[in-house]
């Protein structure tokens, strides 16, 4: 399981944080203290790897930013390692030419798309397509306005127009709501 | 999707701060702004505002004004309210706070959801930071979404249930059988939280694990799907197929084939299969192959499989990559007891690595050198490890001066090469040896008769180049003062002679006496030193007469008490100087209270002066009382002293001997040292239950009493604290227990604590002691009553 996730600059300033176990937020702070402190410090081609208490702690930079993951005694290091690309690359193909700026004013969508693939310190989904997916229906939820419920499959063909027809398609090709026609569909529309 | 702009322009304008004064005054006046907009009715700049609340926290400003608002928003009916809602909530709420049990059931409606991104919210939500209460209330929930919804949600909820079995652990009989019908899908991502569920369920309980094992085929099933199928685009990671899949499923099966040959000759064909086909020229293929090799060394595998597996880890060792060589090291590490002939055959690579750059893989390097010294490669593998200590970064010198001392102890092939090695030790990293290595090595030169001289001027050499390091110079004036007249002698087989006169020796004595650089201890060695001196030489006994009254009258009060006592030596004694500071003894180290006993005695002379010195100087006037009342201050059964110095356990080293209890007690004001049992005494094992041993093992009998030592080792995985033992005793024994050793047992029998009780039983009745044993592990408290009836015989 892994505990924490943290991304930080070269100056030590703190661009993400996950934890995945409740920790009181005074030792939250200085975990990272600790964290910033030793990963700054280590020496540009030297082992990813590092001990800490007992954990794990896999750390890698890209570019600016500074990813440290920390994992339990018994987790595979090289996997972790892997893992952090992984994130990464979901956040280039997000974001498009991922940089640090990018993270920063827009820290909600890097939650966002973390919480698509990982959870509760496991690994959610090993597909990057369907979690590129995801965030983009995600994100088309919050897009569109809708009025109230709509009821019947010919109801939605009134809203069809535009938009509203694509985004229900979207929806339903992901294989997350499956509609046969003429049955009786129900479904709520959110808006921002 | 379009940016927030009140967030973005917050963000825009806390970073143009140009000091931290600023940027606090952007950001109170930003929380200020946020807090009225929270009192406010809604609006539609509700999610906006809590996000700026939650950069805010991010930059470490205290924001648990945002919970409540958190709360609110979950419970809106709006997708973008309730999206940064939740994230409000994994962020500012946990499972401490309060509020956090309101949103259980927003939660609790929102796993009903039509929508399955707002039943992802809320999934994602309870596996981050749900309580124990809100684990228990929502389970049954979680176990209908695991079988019934689409893969999306199974997925999530797969990974809840993880969560949930974390907290309350007996709820994993809830989702045992979800997830043996979950293996059966073909959505990677829920096979992935299937297996990371099963592996959960089996770690916990034994019995699940039973009924587990029957999966073993099912998952060689999907292992060889994955490993042989084609290339398939959506899971590819540079040639390996859903490396993250295989590794979770090698991981369960190494739990599944651990102790059972069944399921281990299941997988076998497997694993080769695995080994050989895996592409390691990247990281991934790498991740997966090490994933295997943990595999086959765990499981009880065939020979073959070891012996690739083995080589596959040494290939690692030659890869330029950092990591890959330093998890080959750590791997290496846990097999080096087991395996040890595979593992010396790459020892060469291994030694390399001590010189590498990385101060990762330097430690791992060091630690398994350590492993792999052995009567053999002594020689060549004590050059490589003194050569690494001249040159290693700091946090591992002592740790590499602790494994040197232990090999060279182990397998040095002469005493003088034992010597010369601990002397170059003490010369490089003197520093940071532990405390109990001057005793030792003073006893190891007391017991080469024949290497006293060379040893004597190596040391003497050694102390005019270089006063600073303190356990070397501490010896050095030990050997300077009892083999002063060999010294002095000159001619020596094993080095050139070289001319010393007694004012030389005297003048290094005295600048070590006089060195700032010197701890307080060192002088007093120094000063013990040149007392000796005054029988050994024969011309400058006033000199020694003159320094000696000068300390009379020094600062520290150890130093004037040892040189106002030598003073009285001189005057009053002088008829019994030439006796009391005679050659000692040698040394034997015998019992288990005895090594201890070496550090008692150079240590004694430091802590315990008073008592101690009054023995060795009043000596032959009131021998047996004083020292017996010294003994009963500590208490005890023990005979009075006469026996003689040779006698196994006793201290030899004051003309009068006190017994080891008694010099097991003074040891407990230095603290526990991890006795190292050198004759096996009798023994017994009186208690064996959940991973805790102890043995009883009789140390010393007389026709009244008894003394024996209790020995406990922890063989479990996870540390021991707080561990105590009390005893009974029938009414007529009198029972006295010494001090333990310590009272933390690390995993896996790493270290012991053992305890002396003495027992006096003068009306001779039947020996009976009941011993209760507390001690805590992993957070509870275990406590457990054990008889003992026969006590071993000699």
């Amino acid at each position: 399981m892994m505990r924490f996730l943290l991304l930080f600059s070269r100056q030590g300033k703190l661009r993400l944080q996950k934890w995945f176990t409740p920790i009181p937020e005074r030792e939250k702070k200085k975990i990272i203290r600790d964290m910033t402190t030793m990963v700054l410090a280590r020496q540009p081609r030297s082992c990813n790897f590092l001990h800490w208490k007992d954990l794990k702690i896999i750390y890698k930079r890209y570019a600016s930013l500074y990813f440290c993951l920390a994992i339990e005694n018994q987790e595979n290091e090289l996997l972790a390692l892997e893992v952090i690309h992984r994130y990464v690359e979901l956040l280039d193909k997000y974001f498009g030419n991922v940089c640090e700026l990018d993270i920063i004013f827009n820290f909600e969508k890097a939650y966002f798309i973390l919480d698509e693939f990982l959870l509760g310190g496991e690994i959610q989904e090993t597909s990057k397509q369907i979690v590129n997916r995801c965030i983009e229906s995600s994100d088309m939820l919050q897009e569109y306005y809708c009025e109230g419920e709509t009821d019947f499959p010919g109801t939605w063909r009134k809203y069809h127009g535009g938009v509203y027809e694509q985004t229900c398609i979207l929806t339903c090709g992901l294989k997350g709501i499956e509609i046969t026609a003429g049955e009786e569909y129900r479904s709520r529309m959110y808006c921002i | 999707m379009s940016p927030s702009v009140p967030l973005q322009e917050m963000i825009r304008a806390i970073r143009s701060a140009r000091t931290q004064c600023e940027e606090r005054g952007v950001i109170q006046r930003e929380c200020a702004a946020i807090r009225a907009q929270f009192r406010q009715a809604d609006n539609g700049g509700r999610s906006h505002n809590l996000a700026k609340l939650l950069y805010v926290h991010m930059l470490g400003y205290p924001a648990h004004f945002g919970q409540m608002e958190c709360v609110r928003m979950i419970a809106s009916p709006r997708y973008s309210e309730k999206r940064v809602g939740y994230l409000g909530a994994m962020m500012l709420l946990d499972e401490k706070q309060d509020a956090s049990l309101l949103i259980t059931n927003s939660i609790k409606n929102d796993l009903s959801h039509s929508n399955q991104y707002v039943q992802s919210l809320a999934l994602c939500t309870l596996a981050c930071m749900g309580s124990a209460e809100m684990c228990r209330d929502l389970a049954p929930e979680i176990d209908r979404l695991l079988r019934a919804s689409n893969s999306y949600i199974k997925k999530k909820a797969a990974l809840c249930a993880v969560h949930i079995v974390r907290k309350v652990h007996e709820l994993g009989e809830l989702f045992a059988p979800a997830a043996r019908s979950l293996l059966a899908e073909k959505n990677h991502g829920v096979l992935h939280g299937a297996v990371v569920l099963i592996t959960e369920l089996c770690e916990r309980n034994p019995e699940t694990l039973e009924r587990f094992r029957k999966t073993v085929p099912d998952l060689v099933q999907i292992m060889k799907g994955l490993v042989i199928s084609g290339y398939s685009p959506e899971h590819d990671v540079a040639g390996v197929s859903d490396p993250f899949l295989q590794v979770r499923i090698l991981r369960l099966l190494r739990i599944l084939g651990r102790n059972n040959e069944a399921a281990s000759d299941a997988m076998n064909d497997l694993l080769a299969q695995v080994a050989t086909n895996t592409d390691s020229t990247k990281t991934v293929g790498n991740a997966v192959l090490y994933e295997t090799v943990l595999t086959v060394l765990d499981i009880k595998s065939e020979s073959g499989l070891r012996v690739l597996a083995v080589n596959i880890l040494g290939r690692f060792l030659l890869n330029n990559d950092r990591n890959i060589r330093y998890i080959a090291m750590t791997s290496l590490q846990r097999i080096v007891g087991t395996d040890h002939n595979a593992v010396q055959r790459h020892r060469g690579t291994i030694v390399d690595c001590l010189k590498d750059q990385d101060a990762s893989v330097k430690r791992r390097a060091l630690e398994l050198s350590l492993a792999l010294v052995s009567a053999t490669n002594i020689r060549s593998m004590m050059k490589e490890l003194l050569l690494f200590l001249s040159s290693c970064p700091l946090e591992l010198r002592s740790q590499a001066a602790s494994g040197i001392f232990n090999a060279a102890e182990r397998y040095a092939p002469s005493q003088r090469w034992h010597i010369d090695t601990i002397l170059h030790v003490l010369t490089t990293a003197g520093g940071d040896v532990r405390d109990e290595t001057v005793p030792n090595l003073i006893q190891l030169i007391t017991n080469t008769s024949e290497l006293h001289c060379y040893t004597v001027h190596k040391l003497y050499r050694a102390l005019l180049s270089d006063i600073s390091q303190q356990s070397l110079v501490q010896v050095a004036c030990w050997c300077i003062g009892e083999y002063g007249d060999l010294l002095l002698r000159g001619e020596c087989q094993e080095t050139e002679p070289v001319q010393v006169t007694e004012d030389d020796v005297l003048d290094a004595l005295e600048t070590v006496l006089q060195s700032h650089m010197s701890a307080p201890a060192t002088r007093g060695f120094a000063l013990t030193a040149t007392m000796k001196l005054s029988t050994r030489i024969t011309d400058n006994v006033d000199r020694i007469r003159s320094i000696v009254s000068i300390y009379g009258s020094c600062i520290d009060v150890e130093l004037q008490q040892r040189a106002v006592e030598y003073n009285a030596l001189f005057k009053k004694y002088d008829h019994m100087r030439a006796a009391v500071l005679e050659r000692m003894p040698v040394i034997e180290k015998n019992s288990p209270g005895h090594t201890n006993g070496e550090s008692t005695r150079e240590a004694v002379k430091e802590v315990q002066p008073a008592k101690v010195k009054q023995a060795e100087t009043l000596l032959p006037q009131q021998p047996a009382n004083q020292v017996c009342d010294l003994l009963d201050l500590l208490g005890g059964s023990e005979e009075p002293l006469q026996s003689n110095p040779a006698v196994g356990s006793t201290v030899p080293v004051l003309p009068i001997s006190t017994s080891s209890t008694a010099g097991g007690d003074l040891l407990d004001l230095l603290g526990g040292l991890e006795p190292t049992p050198l004759t096996p005494a009798p023994t017994v094992t009186v208690y064996e239950k959940s991973g805790v041993t102890l043995t009883l093992s009789r140390e010393k009998q007389s026709d009244s009493g008894l003394t024996v030592t209790l020995t406990a080792s922890n063989s479990t995985d996870s540390d021991i604290s707080s561990f105590t033992l009390q005893a009974a005793v029938p009414k007529s024994v009198q029972l006295h227990m010494k001090a333990p050793s310590g009272d933390s047992l690390p995993a896996r029998g790493a270290a012991k604590v053992t305890q002396m009780v003495v027992l006096s039983n003068p009306n001779k009745v039947n020996l009976k002691m009941r011993i209760r044993i507390s001690y805590t592990s992993q957070g509870s408290a275990f406590q457990d009553t054990v008889q003992v009836d026969s006590f071993p015989e000699h």
